[in-house]
């Protein structure tokens, strides 16, 4: 059998029915074994698209998500995709196409080095050697890339091993003998914990990304509700706990709400769940929750006192730790009673201290309002993907995520152009929901030639542009911290968002008018195709509460 | 801090933090890698990026064909320890590592040093050095003696203390090995 039908059999073997890719000379005859392997691909119109559409699609269902490319630049383009997968934990499969054995280090037509290039930024990656060893190697990427902490596995295989013939068998099961995560998590750690706990007097849970990476929201949410603890989560952590839950006190962080900050600056014991302590979320380290104690839970044992020190961690998979810990704090019978002061005064911050912003008196679009009105068109239950800047932030804060998995965005890796590759992925993922890209215009502009891979492989992904006409995040930054110096953010000469839309045969439409808007998005996501819906936005509003950049959560501002 | 909540009383004062620190010493580990192309510079790479400093580093094949041993030395008070074996496991090829207790190790170092000897006196005296270093002496020229130092890195040290003033020409040294005492694998 081609090496490149045993690559089909084992796709196929790993339940894979979706890739996002590009073709290219080194990478022909996997395409040519795609052809009628029975495998759907989507077509995208750059690998970075291709890259982040198979991370929406791994993020929207937590299967594996898989990308293709052709060698040199196909691959090098798909560097920030991996890198971005790294950041975020996203379970993904890059298969790249290299120059044939022979040309390796002769600088070949399109040869790049790009297991080496990548080496800093994948969980794992194989350059193929001999084209025996391709099955087994396939597999093991799909076991690394979707066990323990997830990530992106590089396979990157010679144009001439590829059209090797092989004796393929399949495989069962994948060795390696450096690699067991530790999915368990220690029994006698986790009864510290309950009793840690249940002697707390002003907890706070603290869930992150490994929550919805581990499909443990509901042993999350069982854990928070054994008591009124105040629960706050990650901009990666979003929806793994209701925004409509009582107990829910706010996303924690740079733009978070200051009841979640003002909650990690006071507790005594903060349990933190696949969460890994990111500057964007403790500001200056040093004066981070100064008085409180550390439960840990994370897969990753490096992620333990890494950035903080934890007092207890317990390794493992969530969705077995969370269970136990529930069920060990819930014998235990602690008094709900020692946390009334406590309770009191998180409800005092969260009714001081409300999200909120001034409303326009006239027609005028908030961006704020714009993402209320996204969630009141799509009654709160749309998939939404985000690029990065401050239209990102007010969609964490205003779009009460309720479900796992429902919010899509590039956290770690903070990757502009994340946004409509990601829906595509995501709506083929999951294609029957309401999948909705909120875009900022800096960020549309850098990958919105896959809207032409929308049209062509019939993806009805929703894109809500809030445009601004500037790169919004950097200018707040340069009003607010460089004496208003608008250094290269102002976005000029945009294109006629409308028009593009037609030209790349979506529906596009423009809002200028408040009261228009939410009938806008309505129409819009009735429409069985793609839109691009230009809703033009206060052009200098800016993102608020905010924890400027070191500093501690005691000194928000906004 | 008042009542507790339950019966199982546990003061948070108590919990102490783990991980996280400095040892203040050097430390030597001892990693079982997989013999592939490229597991080297994943460690390099993931030192470099981690912007850990590596003070010496071996590496070699063991009795298993498959399976590399690499030894390295690490300054436990620049870097939390802990940090540099757990970011090590991450790596897919590291098989197993261990951080080498001083106490319960034997640690050897080889190294060459090229010496400038410009009359027979000193040669003389850096022959006799190397007798009492328990070293050997490698190869002679007119106006030079090479000689071979084994043993830890604090007696090849003093052995560069002792010939730096004859003009010590050049010195190569291969980076401490080691292996835990006793019967048991490393």
């Amino acid at each position: 059998m081609r090496a490149v039908d045993a690559i089909m059999e084992c796709l196929k073997a790993e339940g894979v029915e979706h890739v996002f890719g590009i073709p290219g000379g080194a990478n022909l005859p996997t395409y040519d074994a795609l052809y009628d392997a029975g495998i759907r691909h989507v077509q995208c119109r750059h690998e970075q698209g291709a890259g982040h559409a198979a991370e929406g699609y791994a993020k929207a269902s937590g299967r594996v998500g898989v990308a293709l490319a052709t060698s040199g630049p196909g691959a090098t383009n798909l560097v920030t995709c991996i890198a971005d997968a790294v950041m975020d934990s996203v379970p993904t499969v890059f298969l790249t196409g290299q120059v044939r054995t022979e040309l390796i280090g002769t600088d070949g037509f399109q040869e790049a080095d790009i297991s080496g290039i990548t080496m800093p930024v994948v969980k794992h990656s194989i350059l193929i050697q001999d084209p025996r060893d391709i099955p087994k190697a396939i597999h093991e990427a799909f076991h690394i890339a979707r066990t323990g902490r997830p990530g992106p596995v590089l396979v990157d295989v010679p144009q001439d091993l590829s059209r090797a013939d092989i004796p393929y068998e399949p495989v069962a099961k994948v060795h390696l003998p450096g690699y067991q995560p530790t999915t368990e998590g220690n029994a006698k750690q986790i009864r510290l914990a309950a009793k840690a706990l249940a002697n707390a007097r002003r907890p706070v849970v603290y869930g992150g990304g490994g929550v919805v990476n581990a499909d443990a929201s509901k042993e999350f949410r069982e854990l928070c509700v054994s008591d009124p603890f105040p629960v706050t989560c990650t901009l990666m952590g979003l929806g793994a706990f209701p925004a409509d839950h009582d107990q829910w006190i706010g996303m924690l962080g740079m733009h978070g709400t200051r009841a979640a900050n003002y909650a990690m600056d006071e507790a005594d014991l903060i349990v933190a769940v696949g969460a890994r302590f990111d500057d964007r979320v403790t500001g200056k380290l040093s004066e981070f929750a100064p008085r409180a104690k550390f439960i840990h839970i994370d897969i990753d044992p490096a992620e333990i006192s890494k950035n903080v020190p934890a007092h207890i961690p317990i390794v493992g998979d969530a969705k077995n730790i969370l269970p136990k810990l529930t069920a060990e704090y819930r014998a235990l019978g602690a008094d709900s009673g020692r946390l009334e002061g406590w309770l009191a005064r998180v409800r005092g911050w969260q009714e001081k201290h409300p999200l909120g912003y001034e409303d326009s008196s006239d027609s005028e679009i908030k961006p704020q309002y714009m993402v209320q009105a996204m969630f009141e068109a799509s009654d709160g239950q749309a998939i939404v993907t985000s690029d990065v800047g401050q239209h990102q932030m007010w969609a964490a804060q205003y779009y009460g995520f309720t479900r796992p998995r429902q919010w899509i965005n590039s956290g770690g890796l903070g990757t502009m152009g994340f946004g409509l590759p990601s829906a595509l992925g995501a709506k083929v993922a999951q294609p029957d929901q309401q999948v909705v890209c909120l875009a900022g215009d800096g960020s549309l502009i850098m990958t919105v030639q896959e809207l032409a891979t929308c049209v062509e492989e019939q993806i009805p992904v929703k894109v809500f542009l809030m445009n601004n006409g500037y790169l919004g995040m950097v200018r707040q930054w340069q009003e607010l911290f460089w004496d208003r110096r608008y250094s290269a953010v102002k976005m000029g000469h945009s294109p006629d968002w409308v028009k593009l839309a037609d030209a790349f045969g979506a529906k596009g439409m423009r809002v200028t008018d408040k009261g228009e808007l939410v009938g806008a998005f309505r129409d819009a996501l009735a429409e069985d195709g793609p839109v691009l819906v230009d809703v033009r936005v206060t052009p200098e509003e800016n993102c608020y509460p905010m924890i400027p950049a070191g500093q501690a959560a005691r000194d928000m501002v906004g | 801090m008042g009542e507790p909540g339950t019966k199982e009383v546990l003061n948070l004062e108590d919990l102490e933090a783990s991980g996280g620190i400095r040892t203040g010493r050097k430390h030597v580990l001892s990693l079982l890698v997989e013999n592939k192309p490229g597991v080297l510079a994943r460690i390099a790479g993931l030192f470099a990026r981690r912007g850990f400093n590596i003070d010496s580093l071996a590496v070699g094949p063991t009795d298993d064909d498959s399976v590399s041993r690499i030894t390295l030395t690490v300054d436990g008070a620049a870097h939390p320890i802990d940090q540099v074996t757990k970011q090590l496991h991450k790596l897919v090829n590291v098989i197993k590592i261990r951080d080498l207790e001083p106490s319960d190790t034997v640690a050897r170092e080889l190294a060459l040093f090229k010496i400038s000897c410009q009359d027979g006196d000193a040669r003389a005296q850096v022959m006799q050095f190397t007798e009492i270093f328990r070293g050997k002496t490698v190869d002679v020229s007119k106006r030079s003696v090479t000689v071979e130092i084994t043993g830890v890195d604090d007696k090849i040290a003093a052995f560069e203390e002792m010939v730096r003033p004859f003009g010590l020409i050049e010195m190569v040294r291969t980076g401490e090995i080691a292996v835990a005492r006793g019967r048991g694998a490393t």
